[in-house]
């Protein structure tokens, strides 16, 4: 996909490329998660290792990537709104939010069901699921401020300061958890995989990754478009008010 | 064919908790969009339109906004 | 620098002046240790065991009821829109107030954290340090909640909204904080992560009172 900033940054302009944009991009979606689920499902080997349960890996990593990458486009965001003070910087952060608010919490679940039969555990409290766990924390912090302000404009410079502390914030916590992680549990938990992986177990975690990408995409441009439209709506209805307003003083 | 071993539950529930997961937030996404566009149509069709709209055949004045 | 002494000068005599909320945080601080027993059992091994991370904890909690007030009165009665035009950037001010948020909660809690060490069984040869972590920790505690005081500033559930955002953000002060305090007991050899306490501190009280500033920007009218 190729497109320059600066043409986007016309609200309208932005309406018309998602219109065109969001059709094809729903239907490669569909495609790609039909081809990687049934790869994941039917196709791929089992792991000598993890066996069966190397399927949820499919889902897991996968979001992952997404659900870590979410943050790097809300960052990217935040820099837009402060710096360059680009028109669609906000909207692109505050629809961004609930979507990896939702991709990690799929991390979370998903992993805690793959560490119940791999650990004999739901929940250990390992070094990348606790990040992650604060990840977590720090999108619903982010929605729960843009819930709060109800001025459209502060509560995306705010949610932008927040969104950079936390970007600030997160290698500390990743440092801090580690060495707290190596602390308490000397190497007795590590991960498998990692080293080796064959290529039949990465192209289904490939076309998973693409396909979660192409969702991810998807539902952000819905989901900029939809709060577009609600600042429209939004002003026209003060427009209204007002206009009602006025009329009622010229009866008077 | 979907032999999972010993531990299909854990896997058919991995699934299912993304699925519904990110299920919910589509559907919630799609609807929001719908919302807001069927609102916007809504207030258009009784005249109040932004000023960079196209003007409307019938004869409702145009209202200027205040903020993009 | 005059200024900012002046203004954290000002702060902790409003502050003591209105009385209160020293008390209600100290208070808070003691109910939150006195139950915590009653959740865990008597056990008083497992008490010192867990007593660096409950004291923690409960300073955490107790300082963050505080922290809705760091700039609330002055946005209330317009004198911040004054200092915010005053000859000190913004950040000074906000370093300010956070100074004066951690002299008049911060310093009372990590006092009064000794005391409460004693009910859960904490060794009475590590006392001196376990107030000394607090003291070098509980800087980034208030200045981190500055941040979150400034983007909530006006909000109706400001107090409860500043937890949210804020407590994430603690996990490398409450990580360092507790080994710290561990470290004494287990082997006081091993001290250099009070170290990286003090770093953490230092590095917020540079840090973030840029971020509270520009916060605080957005939310003036």
């Amino acid at each position: 996909m190729t497109f320059s900033l600066t043409n986007l940054a016309n609200p309208t302009r932005f309406l018309n490329f998602a219109g065109t944009v969001i059709p094809w991009l729903a239907a490669l979606t569909v495609l790609l998660l039909g081809v990687g689920l049934y790869q994941a499902v039917f196709v791929a080997p089992t792991d000598y290792q993890q066996g069966e349960t190397v399927r949820i890996m499919y889902i897991h990593v996968p979001a992952a990537w997404v659900g870590m990458g979410c943050y790097a486009v809300i960052a990217i965001a935040a820099l837009g709104t402060l710096i360059w003070r680009h028109p669609l910087a906000d909207v692109a952060a505050k629809a961004a939010a609930p979507i990896g608010a939702a991709f990690t919490f799929v991390i979370l679940v998903t992993g805690s069901l793959w560490g119940k039969p791999m650990w004999g555990t739901y929940w250990v409290w390992d070094a990348r699921l606790t990040s992650l766990l604060v990840l977590f924390l720090l999108y619903l912090g982010l929605i729960a401020l843009w819930q709060s302000i109800e001025d459209p404009g502060r509560a995306g410079r705010a949610a932008a300061i927040l969104a950079l502390v936390g970007a600030v914030n997160l290698p500390i916590i990743k440092f801090s958890v580690d060495w707290w992680n190596t602390l308490h549990q000397p190497a007795s938990v590590f991960r498998t995989g990692g080293s080796t992986i064959d290529p039949a177990l990465l192209t289904p975690l490939f076309v998973m990754g693409g396909a979660f990408l192409a969702l991810f995409v998807l539902l952000h441009l819905i989901a900029m478009r939809a709060e577009i439209l609600r600042r429209r709506v939004r002003v026209l209805q003060q427009t209204q008010v007002q206009q009602a307003q006025i009329a009622q003083a010229a009866r008077a | 064919m979907l032999g999972l071993g010993p531990h299909a539950s854990f896997i058919i529930a991995a699934y299912a908790v993304a699925f519904v997961a990110l299920g919910a937030l589509t559907v919630a996404t799609v609807a929001d969009d719908r919302k807001q566009r069927r609102l916007l149509a809504d207030l258009e069709r009784r005249g109040i339109t932004r000023r960079s709209a196209k003007p409307r055949p019938a004869a409702t004045p145009t209202v200027t906004r205040t903020a993009p | 620098m005059k200024a900012v002494l002046a203004l954290v000068r000002r702060d902790i005599a409003l502050s003591f002046r209105e009385g209160g909320a020293i008390g209600v945080a100290l208070g808070f601080y003691l109910v939150v240790v006195a139950i915590a027993p009653f959740g865990l059992g008597p056990d008083l091994n497992l008490l010192a065991r867990v007593a660096p991370g409950l004291l923690w904890i409960a300073l955490l909690l107790a300082a963050l009821l505080s922290a809705d007030r760091i700039f609330h009165n002055d946005y209330e009665d317009g004198s911040l829109d004054v200092l915010a035009m005053g000859p000190l950037p913004l950040a000074g001010v906000a370093a300010s107030k956070s100074l004066a948020h951690w002299v008049t909660t911060c310093v009372p809690l990590a006092l009064l954290a000794p005391v409460l060490g004693l009910l859960l069984n904490f060794p009475i040869h590590t006392i001196p340090l376990l107030v000394l972590a607090m003291l070098a920790g509980t800087p980034a505690v208030s200045f981190i909640a500055g941040i979150g005081a400034s983007l909530t500033l006006g909000l109706r559930r400001s107090g409860l909204l500043i937890a949210l955002l804020v407590l994430p953000l603690y996990v490398p002060v409450l990580i360092f904080g507790v080994s710290t305090i561990s470290a004494a007991v287990t082997d006081p050899v091993r001290l250099g992560r009070r170290f990286m306490l003090c770093a953490i501190s230092l590095a917020s009280m540079v840090l973030a009172p840029l971020a509270a500033a520009a916060a605080l920007r957005t939310g003036f009218r």
